[in-house]
């Protein structure tokens, strides 16, 4: 089970407490080494693109028409969805789902590895989630679960994310599609 | 009375040139006045675009909360209002926090403790309100004397918890307070404490800049969580059932959020570092044996007795820590290598900063700590209480 990252197995690992922090501007984070953004991209897509049952959790931020913003970041997912091969499954809210949570179609920051597990996923990418839910949700995934936990942020990034980028507006989206084209023809996918 | 404008893009509602904490702090012209701890207050907050402020009138702690009152008659705070008690003030600074305002309370000693379920409740709503702790006496019979005590319970509230030593690094520290604390990643409460009386009631030399300018406004959609509005509800999760349930998912959640609110407090390390130029300031002997570890007002009377001992020729120095949550370990044990005897001069009679200081040290230092002397319930601690501290421990020729 829980075997990657950099605290390894324990009840409830913070990454911070193993002395991992959020990458400076400009940087991001795989596991515990702060690399250029590009790198990560390019280790990103390779997960994504080579391991079983890639998914995308999308959040509110990008689920909802909040602004123009939000809207084009939505079309930029569901084309980064289909470059990837990738599933999505949203994250529409953070409300826990009782009395039982439709593991097949949704999932919830409370209790994300349900999701994970009942889909067999083995490597995903949180986007548009509240930055507290998602932090809360990866340590939980990275804790419970084997899946490769990525996470694509607007703001500071998430240390408890095996790969985080920092940031990520629109423009560099458009950038990671890119490098994910890419290494998929690298890969030959 | 400043005229009550719209925000722009450059100036706040009080006609301010809205600039950031870089330049407030570290760039713009300062001038020399002379000011209470409470009265400096007074002028950090009005350079700091506050939303909201609530108070509540128990007999003077400080004239802080007072004179918060006055800068919104001026137009310089937004809202400022009065709760029914401590419990009711914190609670309201939740809600008005919640709802996206940059908001600031002060209060001390019994306030604290009588609002006190509010402090997690604080942290665990990722707000990143302001609370200024003028730290005085808890205890039966009642007091309102100089002692922090009450900064023991503060500790595990998964609040940041930062300590000012004179008026200066209080209006420093308040305004760098907010920015710190509205960081997307950090976003926990902050509290901010002083040493009561010694620094809030005493008149110090403090370096302003002007009060044309303002820090620029709190942006609550940068929230980690959404900020309540007409389709978020206030304290959602608070309401959801997963609260309620026995279960292990519940406990997964709990557990991954308090790991998460702790770790949102350690993330506040490099931002705190850049505006308080370092977690910790030494001053005295750098190769000194003897360091005295202090914060707040213990660090100046420490000052002192290190220039007494120096006349001496005995070598000390001073480490003030300037943050206590997250707590400055690694500056700390940078600070101490080659130290044999650490004094830890404290305002109460429980130890708590020795305590913090021991366990920074188990197994990372071979140092004798002694913790001492400690004052407490109003006493002052005058240069000699902390020479005769260290005479009683440590062979000193021409004492």
């Amino acid at each position: 089970m829980a075997n990657q990252g950099p605290a390894y197995y324990s009840p409830y690992p913070a990454a911070l407490y193993d002395g991992v922090i959020t990458p400076p501007e400009g940087k991001a984070l795989l596991l515990e080494e702060v690399v250029d953004e590009e790198i990560a991209m390019r280790e990103i897509a390779k997960q994504m693109l080579t391991k079983e049952n890639a998914t995308i959790f999308p959040g509110p931020q990008v689920l909802y028409g909040y602004n123009e913003e939000a809207k084009k970041k939505a079309t930029l997912i569901k084309e980064m969805a289909e470059v990837l091969n990738a599933k999505m499954i949203p994250m529409y809210d953070y409300r826990p789902k009782y009395p039982k949570i439709d593991a097949e179609v949704e999932i919830n920051p409370n209790h994300p590895n349900l999701t994970i597990w009942h889909n067999n996923i083995k490597a995903a990418i949180f986007i548009g989630v509240h930055c507290h839910y998602a932090n809360v949700a990866l340590k939980m995934v990275r804790c419970e679960t084997d899946c490769y936990t990525i996470a694509i942020c607007g703001l500071s990034g998430h240390e408890d994310a095996m790969a985080t980028l920092r940031d990520q507006h629109s423009s560099e989206l458009e950038k990671f599609i890119k490098i994910a084209r890419e290494v998929k023809a690298e890969l030959k996918l | 009375m400043a005229s009550i404008k719209d925000m722009t893009d450059t100036h706040n509602w009080s006609g301010q040139k809205l600039v950031t904490a870089d330049h407030m702090l570290f760039e713009a012209p300062r001038e020399k006045h002379f000011m209470t701890g409470s009265e400096v207050l007074k002028e950090a907050v009005k350079r700091c675009t506050v939303d909201a402020s609530v108070s509540y009138p128990i007999t003077p702690q400080s004239e802080a909360a007072h004179l918060i009152g006055e800068l919104w008659a001026e137009g310089y705070v937004g809202t400022y209002f009065r709760g029914e008690n401590e419990f009711g003030v914190m609670s309201e600074v939740a809600g008005c926090a919640m709802a996206g305002a940059r908001t600031i309370t002060t209060t001390s000693g019994p306030g604290t403790l009588r609002a006190m379920e509010n402090f997690p409740q604080w942290s665990g709503t990722r707000i990143p309100c302001q609370l200024i702790l003028m730290a005085r006496g808890i205890n039966s019979p009642l007091t309102i004397q100089p002692d922090n005590l009450e900064v023991t319970f503060m500790l595990e509230t998964g609040c940041q918890i930062w300590y000012a030593e004179n008026v200066q690094e209080l209006f420093d520290m308040t305004i760098a307070a907010f920015i710190v604390a509205e960081k997307p990643d950090v976003h926990v409460p902050i509290v901010t404490v002083v040493d009561g009386f010694f620094v809030s009631h005493t008149r110090e030399s403090v370096m302003l800049p002007a009060d044309d300018i303002a820090l620029l406004p709190y942006e609550p959609y940068k929230s980690p969580l959404p900020p309540i509005d007409s389709e978020t509800p206030p304290g959602r999760f608070l309401r959801d059932p997963f609260v309620m349930k026995s279960n292990y998912i519940s406990y997964a959640t709990h557990a991954s959020w308090q790991w998460e609110v702790r770790s949102a407090v350690e993330r506040s390390r490099p931002y705190a570092k850049h505006f308080l130029n370092g977690l910790v300031h030494v001053t005295g002997t750098p190769d000194a044996e003897i360091a005295f570890v202090t914060c707040g007002t213990a660090s100046h009377q420490a000052k002192e007795a290190e220039r007494e001992l120096m006349k001496l020729g005995v070598k000390t120095k001073v480490i003030k820590l300037r943050t206590i949550r997250p707590f400055p370990k690694e500056e700390l044990l940078k600070e101490l290598e080659g130290v044999k005897h650490i004094f830890v001069p404290e305002f109460n009679v429980v130890g708590w900063l020795e305590k913090e200081v021991k366990a920074a040290l188990h197994n990372n230092h071979t140092a004798e700590v002694i913790g001492g002397p400690r004052v407490a319930g109003g006493m002052s601690m005058p240069a000699e209480a902390i020479l005769k501290e260290v005479f009683e421990h440590i062979n000193v020729e021409g004492k």
